[in-house]
């Protein structure tokens, strides 16, 4: 049996949307890290997949918490895509793409992502200035918690909080990852 | 059940459905239908209840789909004698036999269906029953009827 042509596909992804039926979509980016996975909702982007991250899994996690309306559609992600090449070409220090909180959920986890995100690029933070930002200094655990179910890592830069020792502290996407967007940016 | 991310209902029936509507419509009118097929999907996709056979539901749509197109055709105008007939091009899963796809086509609805769920989607019979509406029994009749015709008239 054939398999469906891309053509067709992408027709009926923009069908999809046109009738406002397209609740999530998601398209592959080939990174420096590996291939990532990026979606979005009309809203905003909502979740990058990490290079280790099982794809399929995140998809799964879509369908249940957002929409199973979830459609691969690369037309839709080119202007973040675009950003996420820059980015790794260290041209772009901003970005600019509209997010999705969605998968972050109210309250205190919200509060420090908040925060995170508007750390500069090529600077630092630590967890325990998060926390104290976020409402509550003695958090620092928790706003390590927070930063490490980050949904939109690289984009909310949770790899620019370290250990409020000096140390690199965790990372999702591995420690080198983290390591290697730091030294990208020219903060190590 | 939940179900499953809509892309990979897709890309576990697309192509299945393709070859269906393929067979029921035609090649040049089986795009939409699919195009059809999918969106009216993807409408019910959240509310579904599904019982694990995603396969079959998808399947009623586009027969349903297919009967639409064959009303919305037999609507249009009648082209006439002067209009240079376009080749079909016979799609891929019907190469070989375009003569024995007519005589499929001539069968009554019920066994010219039953026939090509059964063999251009490789569906078993507990699905063809579902999608046609009779018992399990019935369906292997319909195909089986259906197929002892084809024996009599293609030879």
């Amino acid at each position: 049996m054939t398999t469906v042509k891309a053509d067709l596909l992408e027709q009926f992804a923009q069908r999809a949307e046109a009738e406002g039926l397209l609740d999530v979509a998601y398209a592959e980016v080939d990174s420096p890290l590996g291939t990532l996975l990026v979606a979005r909702t009309p809203k905003g982007v909502v979740r990058l997949g990490f290079h280790n991250e099982d794809h399929e899994d995140v998809l799964e996690e879509l369908a249940a918490r957002i929409s199973p309306r979830v459609i691969e559609a690369p037309a839709k992600l080119d202007a973040v895509r675009r950003e996420l090449d820059e980015y790794f070409e260290g041209r772009l220090h901003r970005f600019t793409a509209k997010l999705d909180w969605t998968l972050t959920g109210q309250g205190f986890r919200h509060e420090v992502l908040k925060y995170t995100a508007k750390i500069p690029y090529g600077r630092t933070s630590t967890y325990m200035e998060m926390a104290t930002k976020a409402g509550n200094r003695k958090a620092y655990r928790a706003a390590g918690n927070a930063l490490g179910s980050n949904p939109i890592p690289v984009i909310v830069p949770c790899h620019r909080v370290l250990a409020t020792g000096g140390g690199l502290g965790g990372y999702g996407g591995g420690l080198d990852v983290k390591e290697r967007l730091l030294h990208l940016e020219g903060a190590l | 059940m939940g179900v499953p991310p809509f892309q990979r209902f897709v890309d576990d029936h697309g192509s299945a459905v393709h070859g269906f509507l393929t067979a029921s419509v035609g090649r040049h009118e089986a795009d939409d239908c699919w195009q059809e097929t999918f969106i009216a999907a993807l409408r019910a996709y959240p509310r579904l209840q599904h019982d694990g056979n995603l396969r079959g539901w998808v399947l009623t749509i586009a027969h349903r789909k297919a009967i639409d197109s064959h009303r919305a055709r037999q609507r249009r105008p009648v082209p006439s004698d002067t209009v240079p007939e376009i080749p079909v091009e016979v799609p891929d899963t019907l190469r070989g036999e375009p003569a024995l796809w007519k005589l499929v086509d001539g069968l009554p609805p019920k066994q010219q269906a039953a026939v090509k769920h059964r063999f251009v989607e490789d569906l078993g019979y507990g699905d063809i029953a579902s999608l046609l509406g009779c018992s399990e029994a019935a369906a292997r009749r319909s195909v089986h009827e259906g197929v002892k015709k084809l024996r009599e008239t293609w030879a």
